[in-house]
């Protein structure tokens, strides 16, 4: 049985990466601050 | 095409209308609220700024989104499970409607009356006048029994299809409606058993920290009961309005069970900062609040992939082409797109509120309520406005115009201006240390308090924008209600030809409620039984 | 289920974030001392503040060198004491606070001293004041009418 292709979804890959790496940025920032006024 | 049915619609309109006339209300608190804080507005002896927020937070959070959310789900269930209310769903329909609606007007009586500055957490000992406890009882089992009307409508599709999936509209508002049912329950407990013999005078003291609990049992699953709606139009009716196709069916019902397991027994990270609690279980409690988190990981590349998908058939090359080919001058879809990426910040902010020790950073400043500006009043609300413009005239019986359309857009851009400004300079003024839920006070002009005023006026600013917002809405739905008559088809999305069918297991009730009930289990025993074990009762107090 | 392979890694990054996050939050928070406020639970009658020590006396004691306790009382709409608190830079204070009425905020700008006082239960938190100035020690939870006024400040030389 033929295996079946999977479509493309680079462009939904690279979206969420964004999103991935705009979520680690900003808690990255707010941890900083905190280490800061410890 | 069949007409959407006439009676139904009688009742969807009813609890749109009234979320409405809702959100106009509490948009004109919200905007006086922020002229208060931004220093331009001193208000008139006997209007107390906490009284206006108070009527702001249950008007917009707990009235509008409750009321919305139910109109939209039962005009979904009645188009997907069997294009008709059964007569004893449409009357339990009514039944919650009246109730709700007996219990908002009580309740916003009492609070302009001054007897309930409360705000809409209401936490003990501020004991506010028994009658805004028993309103908010009202509007809690009103909203018991609409939900009983979609159980009961899903039950009986299931029973005359026996053996097939159950539509994806159908499903996840059932999902919706038990996780509601699930959470209300702590804050009922908190409300009928605590606070309202206490606020009678019938019981002297209050146990604070198992009241806090019992509310933020209910609290955190609050959000999610207005996410979910809001995910179910990005998952069932996006796809349709764009052209496309649900990208999988199996995924977004998985993302949904995975709601009800992980959105309830994660109440303390509303309480990480507070006294009475373990920070064992605290800690425990934010790694199941991490977990809650995946489900939008997995909507977030179910979103991009339909897009994507649309895209790809329609011939857009590379890695961001299908962008281009997207209905942008589409209200329908513009609006909630716009939801879709601010959850982006809104969720990402989310994460950091909930991390812990980090939580100190943010607690009780400004940052939160720019937080729940983008999730709730940007996210949801815009997916919300989105909706109108084909819900109202699918159940009324008329059509869309261009011109409403254009003004749709208008508005979106509007609220989106308005929030940006608004809550951007909330995120920034709350780092600085700038708290919430506080009238105008530079602190007898504290040098720390002085800097936060430029972002305070950029919020009054935003606000004030956001306000013309809401005007823009109302209008928009006003004139909805006397567009042209005509049809317009309720836009259900189809799956992807090539998906494969959905596990049974999802749709395996018992199983999946029987996990959620344990995990609450498991996060809240040792440390309820602790509360009621070592803590101290305290007596009532009318602070305002 | 099939799930796409993009998704399954996309997934797998996701979730692996999120892990590191709560590893790095866990080890902290149980083995560097940077716990969440109020680790030990104490409670109180809360309408017994004034009569119970030692917020009978609430003030500033010094326990060691360069080392404080503030036993505080948060009510509506102030701090006892009433007279501000001074102390040396590079001091540490343990911060001993209760509520006689409601649920009140107490928030050090500029620190992560962020906590809630709530009626019956003894809330704790420490802090090392490095930085000479006058910091500003407010009520972030909303208390009543006078919410907005209720703060005071900690002097430090």
């Amino acid at each position: 049985m033929p295996k079946k292709e999977e479509p493309s979804l680079k462009g939904a890959f690279a979206s969420v990466l964004i999103l991935g790496a705009f979520i680690l940025i900003s808690w990255l920032g707010v941890f900083a601050l905190y280490l800061i006024r410890n | 095409m069949k007409p959407f049915d006439r009676k139904d619609g009688k009742l969807v309109l009813a609890h749109l209308l009234f979320a409405f006339a809702a959100l106009l209300i509490g948009g004109i608190a919200g905007a006086l609220q922020g002229m208060v804080r931004g220093g331009t507005l001193t208000l008139p002896a006997n209007i107390a700024y906490y009284e206006l927020l108070t009527a702001h937070g249950v008007l917009m959070a707990l009235i509008f989104t409750t009321y919305f959310i139910i109109g939209f789900l039962y005009s979904g269930v009645s188009h997907t499970l069997g294009g008709q209310l059964l007569p004893a769903a449409r009357k339990l329909g009514w039944y919650g409607y009246l109730l709700m609606s007996v219990g908002t007007v009580i309740g916003v009586v009492v609070i302009l009356l001054g007897k309930a500055s409360v705000l809409y957490t209401f936490y003990a000992p501020m004991k506010a006048s028994p009658w805004f406890y028993i309103a908010l009882a009202l509007v809690v089992v009103g909203s018991w029994l609409s939900g009983y009307g979609v159980f009961y409508q899903y039950r009986k599709w299931k029973k005359g299809h026996a053996g097939k999936l159950s539509p994806l509209f159908g499903y996840m508002s059932v999902v919706t409606m038990l996780l509601w049912q699930v959470a209300t329950i702590g804050v009922a407990i908190e409300v009928v058993v605590q606070l309202i013999p206490w606020s009678f005078g019938w019981v002297d003291r209050v146990n604070v920290v198992l009241s806090r609990t019992l509310f933020w049992y209910f609290g955190h699953p609050l959000v999610y009961f207005w996410l979910l709606p809001a995910y179910i139009c990005w998952y069932v009716i996006i796809p349709k309005i764009i052209g496309g196709r649900i990208f999988s069916d199996a995924l977004a019902r998985l993302s949904f069970m995975l709601f009800l397991l992980f959105s309830i027994p994660v109440g303390f990270h509303h309480q990480l900062m507070e006294p009475g609690i373990s920070p064992f279980w605290k800690f425990t409690q934010v790694v199941l609040t991490f977990m809650v988190i995946v489900p939008s990981l997995m909507t977030a590349f179910s979103m991009f992939a339909t897009f994507e998908m649309l895209g790809r058939s329609k011939g857009a090359k590379g890695l961001f082409g299908w962008l281009k080919v997207l209905p942008w001058k589409d209200v329908r879809f513009f609006a909630p797109f716009m939801g879709m990426l601010i959850f982006i910040p809104a969720g990402a902010g989310g994460i950091i509120n909930a991390s812990d020790q980090m939580n100190a950073v943010v607690h009780n400043t400004l940052w939160v309520t720019g937080h729940f500006h983008l999730t709730v009043a940007t996210s949801v609300a815009l997916t919300f406005f989105g909706i109108v413009y084909w819900l109202i005239p699918a159940v009324t019986g008329r059509v869309l115009t261009p011109a409403m359309n254009r003004r749709g857009i208008v508005q979106t851009i509007v609220w989106c201006v308005g929030m940006f400004l608004m809550s951007g300079s909330m995120h920034t003024v709350g780092l600085m240390g700038a708290p919430r839920r506080t009238a105008y006070t530079t602190y007898n002009d504290h040098p720390d308090a002085v800097l936060w005023m430029p972002y305070e006026t950029a919020m009054a600013i935003g606000g004030i924008i956001l306000f013309a917002g809401v005007l823009l809405i109302v209008w928009n739905v006003v004139s909805l209600l006397r567009a042209p008559k005509g049809e317009t088809e309720y836009p259900i999305g189809e799956p992807a030809d090539k998906a494969e069918p959905t596990p049974r297991f999802l749709e395996r009730w018992g199983m999946w409620l029987g996990i959620a009930v344990a995990l609450i289990l498991f996060a809240y025993t040792i440390p309820l039984i602790d509360m009621l074990n070592n803590t101290v009762t305290s007596p009532g107090y009318v602070t305002w | 289920m099939h799930i796409h392979r993009l998704e399954k890694i996309w997934l797998g990054i996701g979730i692996s974030m999120l892990a590191i996050f709560l590893i790095v939050l866990g080890t902290m928070a149980f083995s560097m001392g940077m716990a969440p406020p109020s680790q030990h639970h104490h409670t109180i009658d809360p309408a017994k503040v004034s009569e119970t020590a030692p917020f009978d006396k609430p003030g500033l004691i010094q326990t060691g060198d360069k080392r404080y306790e503030a036993v505080m009382v948060a009510y509506a709409f102030g701090y006892e004491p009433a007279e501000k608190l001074e102390v040396p830079a590079g001091s540490t204070i343990d911060f001993m606070v209760t509520s006689s009425d409601v649920v009140h905020g107490f928030a050090i700008v500029g620190t992560n001293v962020n906590m809630m006082i709530e009626p019956g239960e003894i809330s704790h938190v420490s802090h090392t004041f490095d930085k000479p100035g006058e910091y500003l020690l407010l009520c972030n939870e909303y208390c009543g009418t006078g919410h907005e006024y209720m703060a005071t400040t900690i002097v430090v030389k």
